[in-house]
Parts: C-alpha cells; structure tokens; sequence
C-alpha cells in the first residue's frame, strides 16, 4: 500500500481499518470505496454519508478590498459575495481556458477563504499570487485544514445533534464560523452530491477526533471517492481534469451563470469573441439505453460522423443505466437527439439529455 | 477471499465446474471483488462456439469494463440469463447464482491448464 510520492490525509490509518480500497487522486492516496461503489452511493441518497476530502486545497486572502486582484482572478463577482456566503465559478487563463474550479468564501470584509482542487493546488496558488495585488496576501492554508463532507438527506439533522442548533439556519451557498472540539471551524452549506449537506473545514488535528464521532451514529456511512463521483455525475456536475481542462472555456461547458460580464477578469475577451462568434464544442450530457456505460475517452458519433468524446462515464446506481457527459462540435448537441458511443471494445446507443440526470436531490430543500 | 474446493481455476480468475462433457464456469470470489459493484454483464449466444483464452463476456462494474476468456473450447450450451438481468448476482454469488455459461467440451486436453483450489490459492496470494 506504500506508493511513492503519494500523500495520505490525516484519517488514512482510519480507512485503513475501515478495510477501504485506496487508488491515487490527484497526487494523494485516497479511499475510493469501504462497503461498495453503489451501496455507498445509495446510503448517501437516502441516508448521510461521511467523505474524507482533505486533498482539497485552501487558500486565504486577506488585504485591499477592490485592490485584493481577486475580481480580476474570478469569473464571478466576488465584491458582492455577502459575508457568511459563497460563489461557484472559474479561473481562466489568458486564453479563457479553465485553470480550476473554485469556491470562494467571503469570510470577512477583506479576507476570503478559496478552495481549489487538489491536483491544481500548486499552479492555482501561483497564477492567484502573480495576479494578485500588492496590497493583498495570500496564504496556502491547505497543509493545516481538513475538510469532511457530511451529505444526504439526514446531515441536517445529524450534524445539528452534533454541533448544536445554529447550523439550521444555513442556506444553500451560506456558511457559519463555529468552534468544534476547541477548534475554529467552517461549516458551509454545499456540497458534490446533490443531497442537503455540509462542508465542514476543521484543524488538521481535530478531524480524526470528528470523523470518529460523526461515524458513531449508525445513520451516518463512510462513503469513498468512487460514489462522489457517480453522484456528482448524477447531478451532471463536472469534474476539473476530466470535464475541465486548459483547453475548454466555461461557455464550452454550458456555466454561462458562472460568468459576470459585467465585470474585467483574465479570459475575458475570449469568451466574448466566443459569444459573439459561437462555439466549437459544447457540453452534452447523455443516458444510454442499457445497463452499459459510456467511459472516458469513448469516440461520440453522429450519422457515422466523429463528432466527439466522452470526458465523464458511469453506471448511474439511480437511473439504472449508463449515463456520461463529454464534449461535441457544435449543431450536434441538440436535447433528445440519439447518439453512438464506441470505443474499440463496442459500442453503445445514448441520447442526450439535459441535468440532472438524477432530479430527487435534497440540496436546495 | 472464497475459494471453493472441487472447482478448477485459472490464472485469469475465472472457475470452472467438470459434469460429464459440460464445463459451468463463471469468475472467482477474487475477481468480483477486484471488479467491485458489477453493473453490466454481456454473454455470447447459445448454440455459439467459443475458443480457450479467447474472449467470452464482457463485465462491466462501475469503475470500468473487463473481458472474461474462455476457460475451455466448445459450443455454449446454455447462459445465466439471470445475471443478465440482476449482475449483482455475480458479486452476492460468484460460484453459485452468479454463474455465466455452460459449455460442451470439445477438447478434454485443455483441462491440463487448470489449477486446483489449493494452486489457486498459492496463486492468489502471490499476487496481493
């Protein structure tokens, strides 16, 4: 189990006795399944689910309000982010490509917490610090801050049996600043799954001890990174590094509400050469007629025509069937149109749908 | 891990059951476990002939699709249509419900390739 150059969270030996499945994820070596992909899955959608996501990278920002950069740096407004709230959206490079998908918190007047992916923890820290204005500063907190994912319909409750009734009044997107087992904490309303549920950023330290309590509640699973996957698939939510790249712009993948253009942030002229002279390829999203699963990197076709691939494929525990997203040359991405999906194994019939794929999600209740 | 007595195995984790000239074979306790949550199962035709080491079936879990070769040479004399329908069969009862084929044996020599539970076993360790 010793793999080299891979990092562990603070609650590997945890899994470990838990008898969990690891696999690399993003430079660490990360659970991906305890009892099973589906049964995970389905306790999450029915139940609550625990998920280790101390990979995740953190970073602060405090300093000059409209001088931080930060407005440059996102595709969202980020001055009117209300404290206790926070905003989806993007980072793009000078091409529009997308550099990460990332949350920022609006924790105080000037300073913000930004939560970025783990693979691209290290080029986000310095395409932010190089942007950034000489007022402001950045910090990498990512080292010191566990992350915990308690999701599904019953983690209201079961947090606030935890940690006390102030957690109730949380909106989706809205987050409170508590303290937790003598620690400061955030518990924010969000989530990957489409389930009501938390994000909880808790000292390094303090996470076995929370892991531990939140499990004794027999309501509450450990779920690994194999069902966070299908249920943000399910949800028809991308994934950075396999729906997201460099190479793709925000307009590409469908997120135009993610983008303020009324507002200057880097990529900026690209999108709007995009809007006004259409589009290459576009996000689809798609079901199959089986039990069969389109996968990464399968060939789309269209009237025998190479029109695309497969960036995200899965069996969908929910739906039954196999369900994917992927890229195709605009004018083939039509609602309901049927499409193949081969590989050099063998092929498949889909038709593209629009998401969720999965419409039951307690998220927003 | 669960490794029956009294069947034959292979290296590429599939097991197979000798009744008369009939081979029944399907994939071991070890290999669904591998696979984790199977999800889709493809069988060839009754009545269609398959080649030893050649592929059989297609089984799909969620995280990706696997080929299952053929243990033995021979027309498929019957399919579990059962795991077609319900794949978790194969996970629940790799020896029992979750059986893929039978085949008609064509050629007894080929059965010198198998391994016996307890090789198997040697085998399987070896390989953790």
């Amino acid at each position: 189990m010793e793999q080299t150059g891979l990092k562990q969270t603070p609650l590997f030996q945890m899994h470990k006795r838990l008898g969990a499945k690891f696999a690399p994820f993003g430079g660490w070596l990360m659970p991906i399944q305890y009892d099973g992909i589906i049964a995970e899955h389905n306790w999450t959608r029915q139940s609550a689910s625990l998920f280790d996501i101390c990979h995740m990278g953190e970073f602060l920002v405090s300093g000059g309000l409209s001088g931080s950069g930060l407005e440059k740096i996102a595709t969202f407004n980020v001055s009117t982010i209300p404290q206790g709230s926070c905003r989806y959206g993007f980072m793009l490079n000078d091409n529009g490509g997308i550099i990460d998908d990332l949350i920022i918190y609006r924790l105080e007047e000037k300073k913000y917490m930004i939560v970025v992916n783990a693979a691209t923890r290290g080029k986000d820290f310095e395409h932010i610090k190089k942007n950034l204005s000489s007022g402001a500063t950045l910090e990498d907190i990512s080292d010191n801050t566990a992350k915990l994912d308690l999701q599904g319909p019953l983690s209201q409750d079961l947090l606030t049996s935890f940690l006390g009734p102030d957690i109730l009044g949380l909106k989706y997107y809205h987050f409170i600043e508590m303290t937790i087992l003598n620690k400061q904490a955030i518990v924010s309303r969000t989530g990957y799954t489409g389930e009501l549920g938390f994000e909880i950023y808790i000292d390094a330290d303090s996470v076995p001890k929370m892991w531990e309590t939140l499990l004794k509640n027999e309501k509450v699973k450990p779920a690994g990174l194999g069902a966070r996957d299908t249920l943000r698939l399910e949800m028809g939510l991308p994934l950075y590094g396999q729906d997201l790249d460099e190479e793709t712009t925000p307009l590409e993948a469908g997120f135009d509400r993610f983008i303020d253009f009324n507002k200057d942030f880097i990529g900026k002229d690209i999108l709007l050469k995009q809007r006004e002279q259409g589009l290459a390829k576009r996000l689809i999203l798609f079901i199959s007629d089986t039990r069969r699963s389109p996968r990464h990197n399968d060939k789309i076709i269209v009237e025998k025509k190479d029109v695309g691939a497969v960036t995200s494929g899965s069996f969908s525990p929910s739906l039954g069937k196999g369900i994917g997203m992927g890229y195709v040359e605009n004018g083939y991405d039509w609602l309901g149109s049927k499409i193949v999906v081969k590989n050099e194994r063998t092929e498949l019939l889909a038709q593209i749908t629009d998401k969720p794929f999965y419409k039951s999600g307690s998220a927003r209740k | 891990m669960n490794i029956q007595e009294g069947l034959l195995y292979t290296k590429e984790h599939e097991w197979v059951r000798i009744e008369a000239d009939t081979a029944i074979m399907g994939i071991t306790d070890y290999a669904q476990n591998a696979l984790g949550d199977i999800t889709f199962v493809e069988l060839p035709a009754e009545g269609s002939e398959v080649e030893q080491s050649k592929m059989l079936a297609t089984v799909e879990s969620v995280k990706a699709a696997s080929d299952v070769y053929a243990p033995l040479s021979g027309s498929i004399n019957k399919i579990n249509q059962d795991i077609i329908d319900s794949p978790e069969l194969v996970n629940q009862s790799p020896y029992e419900k979750g059986w893929f084929v039978s085949i008609s044996i064509k050629d007894e020599k080929e059965k010198s390739k198998f391994l016996n539970a307890s090789d198997y076993k040697v085998y399987v360790e070896g390989l953790v």
